[in-house]
């Protein structure tokens, strides 16, 4: 297990390197100053810019260059937004908070959704409600994001009203920043009508976390499927029902159990997906997520924000990739990959 | 095995599931049984450059902060356009017309917010400090924020006052160099804004003196929160304010840079009032029975600007006939979708100055050809039409605006080509003079009919960057300078009467449309008023 773990930590720290060292090469690829790039301070004084570029050993070799960006990035100092003047760190880990958000509730949805779905069309395999399910999923799955939420907006925004279109909340409340979770922050502020505010910010998750869902689900859906059906056909299926179990008692003693353990990794990968197409919508819906930040960035060619926010976004996709399959080789020995070579 | 059983077992759990589901989902639709925290919403179009007016002109920092945070001497009356009592109760003027005094109100507070805590209320110091802060080169805050104060500048205010002296607590003197008897307008504009001397001094002991203008405090009816840009502007309001006030609550600016969002923010409620609808929404507007459209004649104009600088457009005989080649009235319904009047002259008929007889172009190709031939033009002549790449009230789609000039100019054996950029860019080269003519506009900031003249024709305007023909004529300027030493409304007309005649024998620009200015939002609320003098105000307004 150890070995699993020192492989999988050390996988990550070259990745996220190699991650770093091409985000600091962007602030020589973007046009201008390298070092405004890197700091985001434009018309500093010379003074100012003399310490800066000490600072970030600006006269150095490339490498003790990048060494010290590393040190900063670690410091916390990820430089300043063109646009706005604000410390980066500070702006990003507000906007990423908020798109893990809408898409850990985007895949909390598409699990209760897809997943008793996939059941009902694996144990009904090749049956009308398989078809009309399977036809439904890849309708689902060819619709585009983007499409489906304007729709959306269209339909249930401004036909019928019932969901606001933008933002987490409506802005008449002023909920103070702490945990970047909205309904988290909700609950330990002290604003008066807590539950109204809650209430409101529900209804803001709606829309945009379900059209992110709907391909997510089409896809688990799909996964869930096959997973059962070869599940249900296995032998250890045959033989219970040999026993005399009931299907009942097959399904859910067996059936559950054995079809999930697989599929389990596949699934929760999905959250990578799922935070792509949260990006999408986020600017559809004016959600202050890191995609949303990340488009209004290259609208103002605001390079600080667009260099950290990529190696955020990166960052956090990668570590949470091999975070997973890391657990998964340790929890699952039966995937594990072989260690020495076979014959 | 028993296929049927398994599937009534089966799904049973996934309907129980999609009832939850389903029951969730329905309890959210059940809008507006719940009571929101009090405030208005305003969508409005950008970010603030800062929240001081004094620094930017643009109408998105004058919106948000001239009338929210702060109060000037003196206002405009929004019907009548008079000057009336603001921060000063009273004024006097000397025989002269060189000496002002202003009585000041008492008990006037400034905003008590988290940044900062008054310990006195508004007082002469206040006045002499806000006026100081843009005339006085040597003061300490006159280079803080850039030390750039356009409006201030165009107009040439800082070089009008000679003194401004604190007389006791309540009472200032200001001194002018010359009599002018657009002064008293000039101190009710968006721009002559008081800021708190106490504040001011604060910050300099703290070494933060920038803070004036991104953290501001005022007398005004809302107080500063937070910013964050690209999304919001929060104020809370004053509870001191010294007028009477019918919105208790919250004023919140959602800054949505998408007009088609805001409509949508609008419809759905999450707006109460937006900013500039396009012309194109206005029936959608007026359709929707929960949505109110109010229409006012702006005082502004559109046209199009000859850089008279530049060969052959230095003739006036060019430039008249090149203005007889544009039918103004088709412009009129496929550019501002009836919703201007043709403009002949650059005064807008709800101005005093108007003068209703004036003419300017008439469409005539034929005799714009003629001319043109006349004078040296020959048929194939290229050159460039400059549309400005935004969206104005005077002009809003310059761009199909100079494709369809393009047409008529065809006819008269002329190849225009249109030219558009970046915005700031467009405005940099405009003002070094680059351009052939330009499609742009003007819209006023005060009442008076100088604020049109002076700005968009005479020699220094060049300078300062409003004068787009670049046209410089002695005779012109006596004539705007002259009306200026009279205080009756009829001298000064008949003055402004040549200034238009001479416009319209040297036709510098041709001017286009006058467009009436739009406010929409929802039919709860009530106390929005277009002001045509510039920001909007939200002290009267408030929501059921």
């Amino acid at each position: 297990m150890l070995k699993i773990m020192l492989r999988h930590i050390s996988l990550l720290t070259l990745t996220l390197l190699i991650l770093s060292f091409f985000s600091f090469s962007l602030a020589y690829l973007f046009p201008g100053d390298p070092l405004v790039n890197l700091t985001g301070i434009r018309n500093s004084s010379e003074q100012g810019y003399a310490l800066l570029a000490q600072q970030y050993a600006m006269q150095d070799s490339f490498i003790s260059q990048y060494w010290q960006y590393v040190n900063h990035l670690f410091a916390g100092n990820w430089g300043l937004s063109f646009s706005s003047g604000l410390p980066l760190a500070e702006e990003i880990s507000r906007s990423l908070a908020a798109s893990v958000e809408l898409s850990a509730y985007a895949l909390i949805f598409s699990f209760v959704i897809g997943l008793p779905l996939g059941f009902l069309a694996g144990l009904r395999h090749h049956k009308f409600i398989d078809f009309s399910l399977l036809s439904a999923s890849v309708i689902g799955y060819s619709i585009p994001v983007f499409w489906l939420a304007l729709i959306a907006i269209l339909i249930f925004s401004i036909q019928l009203g019932w969901f606001p279109l933008s933002g987490r909340i409506s802005l008449l409340y002023d909920i103070p920043y702490q945990t970047g979770f909205i309904l988290v922050d909700i609950l330990l502020s002290d604003v008066p009508d807590k539950e109204f505010a809650f209430q409101d910010a529900l209804q803001h998750l709606v829309l945009p976390s379900v059209s992110i869902a709907i391909v997510t689900c089409t896809i688990i859906l799909r996964i869930t499927r096959r997973s059962v059906i070869e599940v249900m056909n296995s032998e250890y299926i045959q033989a219970a029902y040999a026993r005399g179990l009931s299907p009942r008692q097959v399904v859910l003693r067996h059936g559950v159990k054995n079809a999930l353990i697989p599929i389990l990794p596949l699934l929760v990968m999905q959250f990578t997906t799922l935070l792509t197409n949260a990006m999408i919508v986020e600017t559809i819906f004016s959600w202050p997520g890191i995609g949303n930040g990340l488009i209004q960035a290259i609208y103002q060619r605001d390079f600080p924000a667009i260099r950290a926010g990529m190696l955020a976004v990166s960052a956090l996709v990668l570590t949470f990739t091999i975070t997973i399959d890391m657990v998964i080789q340790i929890f699952d020995p039966a995937r594990r990959r072989p260690e020495h070579a076979t014959s | 095995m028993n296929v049927r059983r398994l599937h009534i077992s089966i799904s049973s759990p996934v309907c129980m599931v999609l009832v939850c589901i389903l029951s969730l989902m329905g309890c959210s639709p059940e809008k507006n049984e719940y009571k929101h925290p009090k405030g208005i919403i305003y969508c409005s179009e950008g970010n603030p450059a800062s929240f001081n007016p004094q620094l930017d002109t643009s109408g998105t920092t004058v919106d948000v902060s001239s009338h929210q945070i702060y109060d000037r001497l003196l206002d405009f009356d929004l019907v009548t356009g008079e000057t009336v009592s603001g921060l000063a109760s009273s004024w006097t003027t000397s025989e002269d017309g060189l000496i002002y005094t202003f009585q000041l109100r008492k008990n006037v507070e400034f905003q008590n917010t988290s940044y900062f805590t008054p310990t006195r209320s508004f007082d002469a110091d206040d006045v002499v400090f806000s006026f100081n802060r843009w005339r006085d080169k040597n003061h300490p805050y006159h280079d803080v924020s850039g030390g750039r104060y356009p409006y201030i500048n165009s107009v040439g205010l800082a070089d009008l006052i000679s003194h401004v002296k604190r007389i006791n607590r309540y009472r200032v003197e200001i001194t002018l160099v010359r009599a002018e008897s657009s002064f008293l307008s000039n101190l009710a504009t968006d721009f002559s804004i008081i800021l708190s001397a106490e504040y001011a001094d604060q910050l300099q002991a703290a070494g933060t003196p920038e803070l004036i203008d991104t953290q501001p405090i005022g007398t005004g009816p809302f107080k500063f929160k937070s910013f964050r840009q690209d999304r919001y502007v929060r104020f809370d309001a004053h509870p001191q304010y010294w007028r009477e006030r019918s919105s208790t609550g919250q004023l919140i600016f959602d800054i949505s840079p998408s007009s088609s969002l805001r409509l949508a923010k609008l419809m759905t409620g999450e707006c109460d009032s937006m900013a500039f609808p396009t012309h194109s929404q206005l029936d959608i507007i007026r359709k929707r029975k929960e949505l109110i459209l109010d229409e006012k004649p702006g005082l502004n104009v559109g046209f199009w600007a000859f850089n008279t600088t530049k060969p052959p457009f230095d003739n006036p005989e060019v430039r008249k006939a090149l203005a007889m080649a544009i039918d103004k009235n088709a412009l009129m319904e496929a550019i501002y979708f009836g919703s201007a009047i043709p403009a002949a002259s650059i005064i807008p008929p709800s101005s005093w100055a108007f003068q209703p007889d004036s003419k300017s172009s008439i469409y005539n190709p034929l005799g714009a050809a003629k001319l043109l031939r006349e004078n040296g033009i020959e048929e194939g002549f290229s050159m460039t039409i400059w549309a400005m790449p935004v969206e104005r009230a005077y002009n809003p789609n310059a761009m199909k605006m100079a494709e369809l000039m393009q047409r008529y100019l065809r006819d008269v054996g002329i190849q225009a080509n249109i030219v558009s950029y970046e915005w700031s860019t467009f405005r940099a080269r405009l003002n070094q003079g680059l351009h052939d003519s330009v499609l742009i506009g003007w819209s006023a900031d005060n009442g008076d009919p100088d604020n049109f003249f002076r700005p968009l024709l005479t020699c220094s305007a060049i300078e300062s960057g409003t004068n787009r023909a670049r046209w410089c004529s002695k005779e012109y300027d006596t004539l705007i300078d002259k009306a200026l030493t009279y205080t009756n409304q009829e001298d000064r007309a008949y003055f402004y009467s040549k200034a238009i005649e001479l416009i319209n024998e040297k036709m510098p620009l041709m001017p286009i449309a006058h467009a009436f200015r739009y406010q929409a939002y929802r039919d709860n609320v009530t106390g929005i008023e277009i002001n045509p003098y510039g920001g909007i105000q939200f002290r009267n307004v408030s929501k059921q």
